[in-house]
């Protein structure tokens, strides 16, 4: 069984899972509203990352001019390091490699007229990230929305039958006009905090973070969490529209749960980004299922969506939550406003059972569906 | 022990394109990548206007699909096919094109029709949509052709899943010209002659000269 032994998240509420985890049980959100971004015109609603912060500490443990790296950079690497240090394993054997997990890396050096053609690419990323350990065994996972949790899935396989030991799994994103804009061109994006599964959700905001964890064949300690079984569906419907009867969550959900006990569920942690679309398809996806007696939630209202790292930061946060027994509630929702009788939590619910479901979806018709539990 | 029942590739530089039985060429090598994999697109005698639409990435891998699918129907509309892409530069073309229309504040455009393009994953999506796959479907970045990689992570779509049929492919270009390849692996081989291993994927880019 493959475990994560270790983690971390960088976000705007906090440079450790620990610290997120505690700003969001006290109903902490990091989404705030600006007035024009990048040059843009309107209000947006974001959440973002410390840039002084960040720098000080990425100097602080990498010795490194952090003038000298993007931001995405210094989120992946610092969210790496913080992970490996905790996991105390050795990063640079043979045994362990990197996987990131992001959607446009450092899209923003297109900006520059003269960009480092090498740099732009999402390779080049990782490669640095691992060559930091003093590792060479990198490699990217682009796969949208739901990156994250194919990363988690892809170290899954590759430590479940002995490739490796440790898998490094950081998943990161950051804000830029290339991203927003295209946001705004589908006219997806909320001026103010968005409300998954409310009636009166109109859109996602986008986050910034980095996440990470590591993956292992071996149990380092108790509070830890247990990976029981993953699932990658495609909708074969539409490249920028959720599935009209939600088949890929739907056949993600049902091969996760066919050797699950229902009753041992706690929640399902949704994507629930707040558009009409994608909270509706869910709900059909976990009402066909039948899963719609267990409360559901999503961390939207907290982050945003936050791309790359999202599978990874909201699959941490819910294994804190089931560490805790607790369940967060969905930041933004008050009246239920989707199709199905599915239930959303309005508030921080205690709970004694042992296992959850991460649930994701994306464009390109990708879902994908992993059911975790309780380090015993 | 995996087999591949099937492959296809495109290869613009050396004017090359088909699949495992029928290769062919054509004197169009010296177009624009998108005139010239239309080119191929009218040789297959389909109408599927979605594919005017879809980016350089995605048509090259719409094509690699069309090759092998078009000789085995009985894979479409099923749930155990997957499909799995590997390429060195994401969707930097489309990444590029998409920036010129939002660099000009004074000439700011831009459009939900191409920005879906600079997710490489979309190349999946299309092949899926097309032909109804509903497996599997992901996209891996890797910073150069690595036959064993690809072969490992193209073989873990079949552990513990549902999935009997992967299409992979590495769909890689050279000066945004495709070099590009698909195979299609069964979980059992039934009579292929071809184990799918690392050495058949090399083998296979190689002798069309798919690797710089």
């Amino acid at each position: 069984m493959v475990n994560i032994i270790a983690d971390n998240i960088i976000s705007a509420l906090g440079f450790s899972s620990e610290e997120n985890y505690r700003n969001l049980k006290n109903g902490i959100s990091g989404l705030k509203t600006s007035q024009n971004m990048f040059g843009m015109e309107g209000n947006f609603c974001t959440s973002q990352t410390d840039d002084t912060k960040l720098n000080e500490l990425f100097y602080g443990e990498t010795l490194q001019n952090p003038h000298k790296y993007t931001k995405f950079e210094k989120l992946s690497t610092l969210s790496a390091f913080y992970a490996i240090k905790e996991a105390d394993i050795d990063a640079s054997s043979p045994q362990t490699a990197f996987i990131l997990s992001t959607t446009k890396g450092n899209i923003q050096l297109l900006e520059h007229p003269n960009y480092d053609q090498q740099r732009v690419q999402l390779w080049h990323t990782a490669k640095l990230v691992a060559g930091f350990f003093g590792n060479n065994n990198y490699s990217v996972v682009s796969n949208a929305c739901i990156s994250g949790v194919c990363a988690i899935i892809t170290a899954v396989r590759a430590i479940e039958q002995g490739r490796l030991e440790n898998i490094v799994v950081t998943g990161a994103d950051v804000l830029s006009k290339f991203t927003i804009s295209g946001f705004m061109s589908f006219k997806a994006l909320s001026p103010l905090p968005c409300r998954p599964f409310d009636q009166d959700r109109c859109g996602l905001n986008i986050g910034e973070a980095a996440a990470t964890v590591v993956m292992s064949k071996y149990k380092k300690n108790d509070k830890k969490i247990s990976f029981l079984k993953g699932s990658i569906r495609n909708d074969a419907n539409h490249i920028s529209g959720p599935s009209r009867t939600g088949e890929g969550s739907y056949n993600a959900l049902t091969d996760i749960i066919s050797n699950a006990n229902i009753n041992d569920i706690a929640f399902i942690n949704c994507h629930g980004t707040s558009t009409p679309y994608n909270d509706e398809m869910e709900a059909i996806a976990i009402d066909r299922a039948m899963l719609n007696k267990i409360p559901i939630n999503s961390l939207k209202g907290y982050y945003g969506h936050t791309l790359g790292a999202a599978g990874i930061l909201e699959t941490i946060i819910s294994s804190y939550e089931i560490n805790d027994g607790l369940i967060l509630k969905t930041e933004g929702f008050q009246t239920l406003g989707v199709s199905r009788n599915v239930c959303p939590t309005t508030k921080n619910t205690n709970t004694d059972k042992n296992c959850f479901i991460k649930l994701i979806s994306g464009f390109g018709g990708t879902n994908a569906a992993a059911i975790f539990k309780k380090g015993e | 022990m995996a087999a591949i029942i099937d492959f296809s590739f495109i290869n613009q530089i050396k004017n090359k394109f088909g699949n495992l039985n029928n290769q062919q060429k054509n004197d169009y090598s010296d177009l624009d990548t998108t005139d010239y994999l239309t080119t191929i697109y009218k040789t297959l005698n389909i109408n599927y206007p979605k594919f005017y639409k879809m980016d350089n990435l995605s048509k090259t891998g719409f094509l690699l699909s069309e090759f092998i699918v078009s000789n085995h129907p009985e894979l479409q509309n099923r749930k155990d096919i997957s499909v799995v892409a590997f390429n060195r530069i994401s969707s930097l073309e489309t990444d590029i094109n998409y920036q010129k229309t939002i660099t000009d504040s004074e000439n700011f455009f831009p459009a939900p029709s191409l920005f879906v393009y600079t997710l490489p994953n979309i190349v999946t999506g299309e092949i899926c949509i097309r032909n109804k796959f509903f497996g599997e479907s992901t996209f891996y970045v890797i910073e150069k052709f690595n036959a064993e990689e690809i072969f490992n992570l193209t073989n873990d779509l079949f552990y513990k899943t549902e999935t009997n049929y992967v299409l992979s492919s590495w769909l890689n270009c050279k000066d945004f010209k495709p070099q590009a390849t698909m195979f299609l692996v069964s979980r059992n081989n039934v009579d292929s002659k071809l184990d799918f291993s690392p050495e058949n994927i090399s083998k296979i880019c190689q002798t069309n000269f798919l690797i710089d």
